[in-house]
């Protein structure tokens, strides 16, 4: 019989420039507050999961110092944009495995002023001889040569190869997904940017690389968040306040991306996604029609677009439409991205994974405040991390 | 720097072959599903086979996606079109040139064929060859 897992406590920190606190302190901060939403502490943990990509490593270990040392495993993870989606998976899977019955994932980064990320951290200066390097033999620096490294050129690819392939994506509609996002963010206190843009801020702004302007990228910040998890068994021991606000996880899956012909040459970010959104919609017992909302990883504006597809939000080759109908602004039939996405709301890279969680689980729960998408009983949380890893998850509100 | 030699030439990437006048990409493809690599691989990243054959890669293809980097490392000479070319059923990652780098002179569906420039001489008057694509006019 396959244990049933379940949110206990989550939290999120406020997204955005802290320079007076380092990661652990902001880690820390989640794990304090997640537990306290659960109404727990370290001596029920069983298991920690923690990722951080950015740091000297070690993070889980440095967190327990913060928050209390009590032996118990501790798994540092690493999967690029997924890693705090990882974390959680992680945890769950100490617990699908019988090794405890409640465990905790936290995910943090220090971000803010990184700049571009892929190829773009180090000045290219080629070396005064021609020498074969690296598994190509490359004898000079390829980045801007063969292609982009950077990430903004990456997913401008991903986006345009959509475009090219069904039609109607052009820069003005990927500038509006961007407007759409950032609209929603106004609602989101704990967002890096809460600042609304009209359709011609976004088009006239720095370009980055075309369709994507400085806007349309996500926003590098600083963050954290740490969730809770518990067995159905142990839920049912707790409190009824614990066993109400409690937000079931119906489906916790992670891919990887399988070989397709020009996946060398360019990151398949869709053949993984499909493979996630279909197992767990399999785990779930539900549909894409059945959500409330979903959170994806509009890493680009660019991204957010293939993704509707990825997640059957609509018909295969349909996105441009579903777009165009309204469905992903909150007031339509499937909320995207509610709490701003990563393009303002931020995307402290290893914090995303479990952040995109409590924003699902927050709405679950009733607690969303002014962003509360009103009677939301099933959301959708994805991530995808180039390399590359995807996370997909599937939580309902309780029925207790 | 006395050399009187002709000066060497090498290719940016060893998958650029630069046989006199006849430039060209190569690959390695698998024997068993024929799966390609511009790279070495120790298995077939499709089916595991670990039997591999250089191929010649088409220098004519589509283009099927691009985008135009503004914003780029230091050192980068930007702004620069990259994309994906379909050469013949093999997708090639490369930058376009010959072309204003601008969304009304690039687009996705454009046939484009393989170029080759020079990067520069190094220290010993070796010149280093670079690929990309241009259009086919």
């Amino acid at each position: 019989m396959s244990t049933d897992i379940w949110i206990l406590g989550i939290n999120m920190t406020k997204f955005g420039k802290h320079t007076d606190r380092d990661v652990v302190d902001l880690a820390a901060e989640a794990v304090m507050a997640a537990l306290a939403d659960g109404g727990v502490t370290m001596a029920d943990m069983g298991v920690l999961a923690a990722g951080n990509l950015m740091g000297s490593g070690g993070i889980g270990q440095q967190i327990q110092k913060q928050v209390g040392q009590t032996g118990i495993p501790v798994f540092n993870v690493s999967n690029a944009c997924a890693t705090g989606a990882t974390a959680l998976r992680t945890a769950i899977m100490a617990i699908k495995a019988g090794e405890c019955d409640m465990g905790l994932a936290v995910g943090v980064e220090k971000l803010a002023g990184a700049g571009l990320l892929g190829g773009g951290g180090r000045a290219k200066q080629d070396a005064h001889e021609w020498e074969p390097q690296g598994r190509f033999g490359a004898v000079a620096t390829t980045d801007g040569r063969i292609g982009t490294d950077t990430m903004p050129g990456v997913f401008a690819q991903v986006g345009m190869e959509y475009g090219h392939r069904y039609g109607g994506a052009d820069f003005e509609l990927f500038a509006r997904i961007s407007e759409k996002n950032h609209a929603h963010s106004t609602l989101n206190p704990l967002a890096a940017y809460s600042k609304r843009f009209t359709l011609e801020e976004i088009m006239g702004d720095m370009m980055i690389a075309y369709p994507n302007t400085r806007p349309m990228c996500s926003a590098n910040c600083d963050g954290a968040a740490a969730a809770v998890v518990v067995s159905g068994e142990r839920l049912r021991t707790l409190s009824l306040e614990q066993q109400r606000r409690a937000v079931k996880v119906s489906a916790s899956v992670l891919t990887s991306d399988p070989y397709q012909e020009a996946c060398q040459v360019l990151p398949d970010v869709n053949t993984l996604t499909r493979n996630a959104a279909t197992t767990a919609y399999e785990q779930a017992g539900v549909g894409p029609e059945d959500l409330d909302l979903v959170e994806l990883h509009d890493c680009f504006a660019t991204a957010e677009l293939v993704h509707y597809d990825n997640l059957g939000l609509c018909d295969e080759g349909g996105a441009v439409d579903f777009f165009e109908s309204g469905a992903p602004w909150r007031d339509g039939s499937t909320p995207v991205n509610v709490s701003g996405g990563l393009q303002s709301k931020g995307h402290p890279i290893s914090a995303t994974g479990i952040a995109n969680i409590w924003e699902v689980c927050h709405h679950l729960r009733g607690e969303a405040g002014d962003r509360q998408i009103e009677g939301a009983k099933v959301g959708l949380a994805h991530v995808i991390g180039l390399g590359s890893a995807c996370g997909v998850h599937i939580l309902e509100k309780s029925a207790a | 720097m006395a050399d009187t030699a002709t000066p060497a030439r090498v290719p940016i990437v060893e998958y650029l072959v630069l046989d006199d006048g006849d430039p060209h990409l190569v690959a390695n493809e698998c024997t068993g599903c024929g799966a390609r690599f511009f790279d070495r691989r120790n298995a077939c990243a499709s089916c595991f086979g670990t039997e591999f054959t250089r191929v010649r890669i088409s220098g004519e293809g589509e283009l099927r996606t691009f985008t135009i980097v503004a914003f780029a490392a230091p050192g980068v000479e930007v702004p620069f079109v990259s994309g994906v070319i379909d050469c013949d059923g093999t997708s090639v990652r490369g930058n376009l040139r010959n072309v204003e780098p601008d969304a009304d002179h690039v687009r996705t569906g454009m046939q484009v064929r393989l170029t080759t420039y020079s990067l520069g001489t190094d220290d010993r008057g070796t010149e280093a060859i670079g690929f990309a694509f241009e259009p086919v006019s």
